[in-house]
C-alpha cells in the first residue's frame, strides 16, 4: 500500500485509492471513502473508469495502518441503482466507521462481503454492474469470487442463466409471492417493523407468511418461525438491542430447554389462527393469577327428570346449568366479582354466564348475558342464535367477550371430573363432568343410586375464599336438586 | 463596578421588607397607602444611595460608565415618581407563566433588585419540568440503563453477566412523576425563597403596563407593571386530520405518563422529540414507525451527524420509517380495530399507504401558547401564534412598532424553542430593562438530544456554514474526531460516535460543533462557552484536559483543526503562581 497518489492533497492522511494493483481483472477501484478523520474538506480524488461493464468496489484503505476493514453495513442492497456519489457501504476501520461512495452510475448487483464480515484491503467487496443485463453475468462472477473466498459467505442469490436475464433487477429479497392460503381475499399484508427487517435478513417472503399478532399483523416471531430459526436475537451488530421478550437468559435458566428442543424429523409448523393465538395469549396471561378449585358432587335425578319435560321445548342442559349458576351467583355475587388490579374487588351488576364452545379449530364463549334475570326458554333461545353466529363466526365481541363468569361442561362426552383454567378478567370458571349412577348411603344406612355429576371451580384466590366457593357450590347444588325454581 | 452592588443591595431590602409584610394586604386596596409609605422610605434611600454611586462612578473613572449612569438617573426617577402614585407601579416586573424560561428572569430579576411578581395559571415549572425536557430525562435514564441491561454482547465484553432484565411500568412512570414533582418544588421554593410573589391564575394584559389574573370563576385582581415579560411557552402542535383521544393516539404530554408501552407505535415526527421516544419505546420493548414529511428522517441535525445518527439509532433498533409522506388521518384504536394512519406523498397529496399500529405519538412540534393574553388590548397581532419581538425580545405591535415596556421570551416568540433559551432570553430582557444592552448570540446555544448516545450541537452544521461562507466570501474547514479513538469511551465500551468542528481556518474562529456519542450533551458546553466567549481554537487547543475523560475527544477535535494564523495569545505564557 505504498503508492500515494499524487492527485492526494496534503490535507488528506494519504490513505487511499492506493489498492488498485491487487487485482488483474478489468476493474478498477470505484470508491472512495468521505473526507477521513481529520480531514479538512470533502476533496475527492477519481481514476478514471475504463471500459470495463462489471466493476468491482474494493476495501479501501481508510488509514496507512488498516489492513483489512469489517463492512459495518451495505447502505444499498443489491439490486439497487447507485448515482455517483452516494454512499454504499460504511466500513469499520481500526480508527473510525467510515462512508464509502461510488463514482459511477450503476447498479449493485453483488454483495461479495456481506456486513459483519472482514476482508484485506484491496479485495473485493461487491461488485457493480453498468446495465442490468450484466447483472447475471456479474452475480456468477461474485459466485466464484465467494467460493475462492476462505470465509463463510451469505449465498448471492443463484444466477438465472445468460439470457434469460430479467430485465428490471430482482428485488433483493428474491422469492417471488407464492399465492399461499391467503383465503379472505386480498387482505392488506401488515408487518411490524422488526419483522420486516427479519425477513430480509432471512429471505423470508412476507406474503407467505400468515400473521398471528393483533388484526393478523405479522410479527417478528411469525418470520422467526417461517424461517425456522430458534428465537433468539442473532446478535448481528454490537449496537442492536436485545429484544426483551426473547432473550433468553445466558446462565442455565427455566425457559432455555424450550428454546432448544431439538426439531423432530418429519415435523410441520403451522402458525396460529388469529383466534388460535388469541387462546394462547389468555393461556399464558392466566398464568398471572393464583387460582384454586373446590369440587362438589351434585345429585342430578330431579335435574334430569326436569331436562326431559322441557327438551322438546327447545332447552338444553347447558342452558339450565347456566340457568342455575346464574342463580346461584346472585346470592353470592363475590364469585361473580372481578379482580383488576390485585388491589380491589370489581363487583359486577351483570350476571353474564360465558360457555365455552368448541368450533372448527378453536375455541370461543358465547355469553348469556342477564342469565339470572331472563327465563329458560328466553334463554334457550339466545343460546341458539349465539350458538349459530359462532360456528360461522359472526360473533359480536360483546357476546363473546363480555362473560362475567365461564361455564365449560364436557360431561356430554363422558369425562367424569375436569379441572379448567380460569380466564383473565373473571373470577370463576365452573367444570362440568358427566353425571353417572352412583351407589350412596344415606345417614341411615341405606343404600341407594343416585346420579351423581361431578363439578369443579376454579377461582382467583385474591378475591374468592375457599368457604365463599363452598358457599356458592352448596347453592348451586341446592338448586339442581330441587330444579323447579329454573323454570320460574 | 461598586456603584452597581450598591444598587442591587440596596434595592432588594426594600422589596423585600414590602413582600415580607402581609400579602393579603399586598395584595388588597388598602394596600396602597401602605406601600407608598414603605417605598418612600427606600426612595430616601435609594437617593442617597445613588448620588453616591454617581460621584463614586465620577470619582473612579470607570471606564464605561453608561450602564452606572443609566441606571442612577432610572433610580432617581423612580424615586421622584413615588411622591405621585398615578405613576406608581405594583411591580417593577411581571412575568406571565412560571416555566423555565419565566423561572430564569425571576431569579435574575430579584438579583438585580427588580420587585417581581410572576403569574401562574397551570404548574409551576411550565412544559419542561411537568411534561418535558425533565419527565423525558427520567424515561431516557431507564431507557439508557435497559439498553446496556439487554446488551448482551455489550455485557459480554465487558465480562459481566446479567440474566434477564425487566422493567416494571409503573415504577418507570413513578419516577418519571417524582422527578417533575421534585424538580417543581425545587422551582417554587427558590423564587419563594427571594420573595418573588407567585400570582395564581391566567394572566392578561389589559393595557400598557397593566395586567390582570385570576382563576375561572374567583374575580380578577389587576395589577401594574413597569415591565411585562409574556413567557407562556407552547403546547404539542397536533396538524389536522389527526385525532387525539390520549390514549392510543397521544402527544408527549400523555406519553410522559408512560401508562402503557405499546407492542408497535407510530411515531409522527422525527425531531428531538421523537427520536427520544423511540430510545425509549424501542428500550421497553416496543417496534417504532417513523412518520416524517421531510425526505430525510431527522431533518433538523447535521446531514453527517444525521447519518451517523440513523446508523447507531436507527438502523440497528426495531424501527423503520416513511419519509416524505404525511400523516393525513389519524384515527385512534376503537371497536377492535386499530389504529390507522392514512399517509399521502408530501410532495403529490397522493395517498401512499395505510399503517395500521397500537398507538400512534404525534411529535410534529410545537405551537405557541399566546390565546388568551389580551394582546388585542395592546394592537399586537401573532405571526402563526408566536408573538413577533426584535433582537432584545421587546415585543412590535401590527406596524412593527416597538410595544414599550412589553416583552416577550422563550417558545412564545418562537425564536429557537428550548427551555435553556427562554431562560437566556429572560436575563438577557432583565439585563436589558435594567439599563445594560443585552443581545442574545443564539448562535452560542447549545442544544442536545438525549437518546443512548446523545446528539448535542451548537452554531452552524456544515450546509449553513458553506453557505454562509460563499456569500461572506470566507473559507471553511471541517475537522472530525471518533470516540472510537478515545480511551475513556473505549473502557465504557462506548466508542460509537464523532465529533466534528466547523471553523474558519484564517481566523480560528468556531462555526459549529457537532457531537454524536456517549455525554455529547456535557460535553458541548466547551465549544459553546468558546463561541459565547469568542475564544478562538489557536488559544483554546492549548487547555489542558484530564485525562483519560470523554472531554479530550473535543481536546483532539480543536487540536484537529488546520490554522492559517498564529496564537493570538497565548496561554502558555508563564504566569506567576
Amino acid at each position: 500500500m505504498a503508492a500515494s497518489p499524487s492527485t492526494a492533497s496534503t490535507a488528506r492522511s494519504g490513505p487511499l485509492l492506493s489498492f488498485s494493483s491487487s487485482f488483474s481483472s478489468a476493474s478498477r477501484p470505484l470508491l472512495l471513502p468521505l473526507p477521513g478523520c481529520r480531514s479538512s474538506g470533502r476533496r475527492t480524488a477519481r481514476i478514471p473508469a475504463i471500459s470495463a461493464k462489471i466493476r468491482e468496489i474494493f476495501m479501501p484503505a481508510l488509514s496507512s495502518t488498516m489492513t483489512e476493514g469489517k463492512i459495518v453495513s451495505w447502505v444499498k442492497a443489491e439490486g439497487d441503482r447507485l448515482s455517483k456519489g452516494e454512499s454504499v457501504v460504511v466500513v469499520e476501520s481500526d480508527k473510525a466507521d467510515m462512508d464509502v461512495e461510488t463514482f459511477y452510475d450503476g447498479i449493485l448487483a453483488a454483495i461479495v462481503v456481506p456486513e459483519g464480515e472482514s476482508a484485506p484491503v484491496g479485495a473485493p467487496i461487491g461488485l457493480l454492474a453498468e446495465t442490468e443485463e450484466e447483472i447475471a453475468l456479474a452475480k456468477a462472477q461474485a459466485q466464484s469470487q465467494s467460493q475462492s473466498q476462505p470465509q463463510p459467505q451469505t449465498q448471492s442469490p443463484p444466477s438465472p442463466p445468460a439470457g434469460s436475464v430479467p430485465s428490471r433487477p430482482p428485488p433483493p429479497p428474491a422469492p417471488v409471492a407464492t399465492p399461499v392460503a391467503v383465503s379472505e381475499g386480498p387482505r392488506k399484508i401488515v408487518a411490524t417493523p422488526y419483522a420486516k427487517k427479519l425477513a430480509k435478513q432471512h429471505k423470508v417472503d412476507i406474503a407467505s407468511v400468515v400473521g398471528s399478532g393483533p388484526n393478523g399483523r405479522i410479527t417478528p416471531s411469525d418470520i422467526e418461525a417461517a424461517a425456522g430459526i430458534q428465537p433468539k436475537k442473532p446478535a448481528s451488530s454490537p449496537a442492536a438491542p436485545v429484544p426483551q421478550s426473547s432473550a433468553p437468559s445466558a446462565g442455565a435458566s427455566a425457559k432455555a430447554p424450550a428454546a432448544t428442543l431439538p426439531p423432530i424429523p418429519g415435523s410441520t409448523l403451522v402458525p396460529f389462527t388469529t383466534m388460535q393465538a388469541a387462546v394462547s395469549k389468555n393461556m399464558v396471561e392466566s398464568l398471572s393469577v393464583p387460582t384454586f378449585r373446590v369440587g362438589y358432587p351434585v345429585t342430578t335425578n330431579a335435574l334430569d327428570a326436569l331436562y326431559e319435560k322441557l327438551k322438546p321445548k327447545g332447552v338444553t342442559m347447558t342452558v339450565l346449568l347456566a340457568k342455575a349458576a346464574a342463580m346461584a351467583l346472585a346470592k353470592h355475587p363475590v364469585v361473580n366479582a372481578t379482580c383488576k388490579d390485585g388491589k380491589s374487588f370489581t363487583y359486577n351488576e351483570s350476571i353474564n354466564i360465558a360457555v365455552a364452545v368448541a368450533i372448527d379449530g378453536g375455541l370461543i364463549t358465547p355469553v348469556l348475558q342477564d342469565a339470572d334475570k331472563l327465563d329458560i326458554y328466553l334463554l334457550s333461545q339466545t343460546w341458539k342464535g349465539l350458538v349459530k353466529k359462532a360456528r360461522t363466526k359472526q360473533l359480536q365481541p360483546n357476546e363473546y367477550n363480555s362473560g362475567t363468569f365461564t361455564l365449560s361442561n364436557l360431561g356430554m362426552f363422558g369425562v367424569d371430573r375436569f379441572d379448567a383454567i380460569l380466564p383473565p378478567g373473571q373470577g370463576a370458571i365452573m367444570a362440568v363432568g358427566a353425571s353417572k349412577p352412583t351407589v350412596v348411603a344415606d345417614a341411615d344406612g341405606f343404600f341407594s343410586v343416585k346420579s351423581k355429576m361431578l363439578v369443579n371451580v376454579t377461582a382467583d384466590h385474591r378475591i374468592i375464599y375457599g368457604a365463599d366457593l363452598a358457599a356458592f357450590l352448596q347453592t348451586f347444588a341446592k338448586i339442581v336438586e330441587d330444579p323447579e325454581s329454573l323454570t320460574l | 463596578m461598586p456603584a452597581s452592588v450598591s444598587l442591587s443591595f440596596a434595592l432588594p431590602l426594600s422589596s423585600a421588607a414590602v413582600s415580607r409584610s402581609d400579602p393579603l394586604a399586598t395584595a388588597a386596596a388598602p394596600f396602597g397607602a401602605f406601600r407608598r409609605s414603605g417605598l418612600r422610605f427606600c426612595g430616601l434611600r435609594k437617593e442617597v444611595l445613588s448620588i453616591r454611586s454617581l460621584n463614586s462612578a465620577v470619582s473612579r473613572r470607570i471606564t464605561t460608565p453608561n450602564p452606572a449612569r443609566q441606571l442612577s438617573t432610572k433610580t432617581l426617577a423612580a424615586a421622584k415618581d413615588n411622591g405621585s402614585p398615578s405613576k406608581d407601579f405594583d411591580y417593577d416586573l411581571v412575568i406571565i407563566g412560571a416555566g423555565v424560561g419565566g423561572h430564569g428572569a425571576a431569579l435574575h430579576a430579584v438579583e438585580r433588585g427588580l420587585k417581581t411578581a410572576i403569574i401562574e395559571g397551570d404548574v409551576v415549572g411550565g412544559t419542561c419540568v411537568n411534561r418535558g425536557c425533565v419527565p423525558s430525562k427520567a424515561l431516557l435514564a431507564v431507557s439508557g440503563r435497559m439498553r446496556e441491561l439487554q446488551d448482551e454482547h455489550h455485557m459480554k465484553a465487558m465480562g459481566l453477566q446479567v440474566s434477564s432484565p425487566g422493567y416494571d411500568r409503573q415504577g418507570v412512570a413513578d419516577h418519571a412523576n417524582n422527578l417533575a414533582s421534585k424538580i417543581r418544588g425545587n422551582l417554587t421554593n427558590s423564587m419563594k425563597a427571594l420573595g418573588v410573589d407567585i400570582l395564581t391564575g391566567v394572566g392578561t394584559i389589559v393595557g400598557t403596563q397593566r395586567v390582570k389574573y385570576g382563576k375561572v370563576g374567583f374575580p380578577d385582581t389587576e395589577v401594574t407593571a413597569r415591565n411585562i415579560i409574556i413567557a407562556t411557552g407552547s403546547v404539542p402542535f397536533v396538524p389536522n386530520g389527526i385525532e387525539v383521544d390520549g390514549k392510543t393516539v397521544f402527544t408527549s404530554d400523555h406519553a410522559l405518563k408512560l401508562e402503557w408501552v405499546p407492542d408497535w407505535i407510530a411515531i409522527v415526527g422525527s425531531g428531538y422529540i421523537g427520536l427520544e421516544f423511540s430510545d425509549v419505546y424501542t428500550a421497553l420493548g416496543s417496534e417504532v414507525t417513523f412518520v416524517e414529511a421531510l425526505d430525510q428522517l431527522m431533518p433538523g441535525f447535521d446531514p453527517e451527524i444525521g447519518k451517523l445518527a440513523q446508523r447507531i439509532l436507527i438502523n440497528p433498533r426495531k424501527i423503520d420509517y416513511h419519509t416524505g409522506v404525511f400523516a393525513k388521518k389519524i384515527t385512534p384504536a376503537r371497536d377492535g380495530k386499530p389504529v390507522l394512519i392514512e399517509l399521502i406523498d408530501a410532495k403529490t397529496k397522493e395517498p401512499k399507504d395505510t399503517l395500521e399500529v397500537d398507538a400512534a405519538l404525534i411529535a410534529t412540534g410545537r405551537a405557541p401558547f399566546t390565546k388568551g393574553l389580551g394582546l388585542e388590548n395592546i394592537d399586537v397581532a401573532t405571526v402563526r401564534g408566536f408573538v413577533p419581538v426584535d433582537e432584545h425580545m421587546q415585543v412590535m405591535d401590527t406596524d412593527g412598532n416597538l410595544v414599550p415596556h412589553l416583552y416577550c421570551i422563550g417558545d412564545a416568540n418562537g425564536k429557537l424553542m428550548l427551555a435553556h433559551v427562554a431562560s437566556a432570553q429572560g436575563i438577557s430582557v432583565v439585563e436589558q430593562i435594567t439599563g445594560n444592552n443585552n443581545v442574545l448570540n443564539h448562535l452560542s446555544i447549545p442544544a442536545a438530544c438525549f437518546t443512548h448516545p446523545e446528539i448535542s450541537m451548537v452554531g452552524l452544521t456544515e450546509p449553513q456554514a458553506r453557505e454562509k461562507a460563499e456569500k461572506d466570501g470566507f473559507e471553511i474547514s471541517v475537522a472530525k474526531t471518533s470516540f472510537k479513538a478515545n480511551t475513556k469511551a473505549l473502557a465504557e465500551n462506548e466508542g460509537e460516535g464523532l465529533a466534528k468542528l466547523i471553523y474558519r481556518p484564517d481566523t480560528g474562529e468556531i462555526l459549529g460543533v457537532h457531537i454524536l456519542g456517549l455525554h455529547a450533551a456535557d460535553l458541548i458546553h466547551e465549544a459553546s462557552n468558546a463561541i459565547a466567549l469568542g475564544t478562538k481554537i489557536q488559544d483554546i487547543k492549548f487547555a489542558v484536559h484530564a485525562h483519560p475523560t470523554l472531554s479530550e475527544v473535543l481536546d483532539e477535535l480543536f487540536k484537529s483543526a488546520k490554522l492559517k494564523v498564529g496564537v493570538s495569545r497565548s496561554v502558555n505564557e508563564p504566569v506567576a503562581v
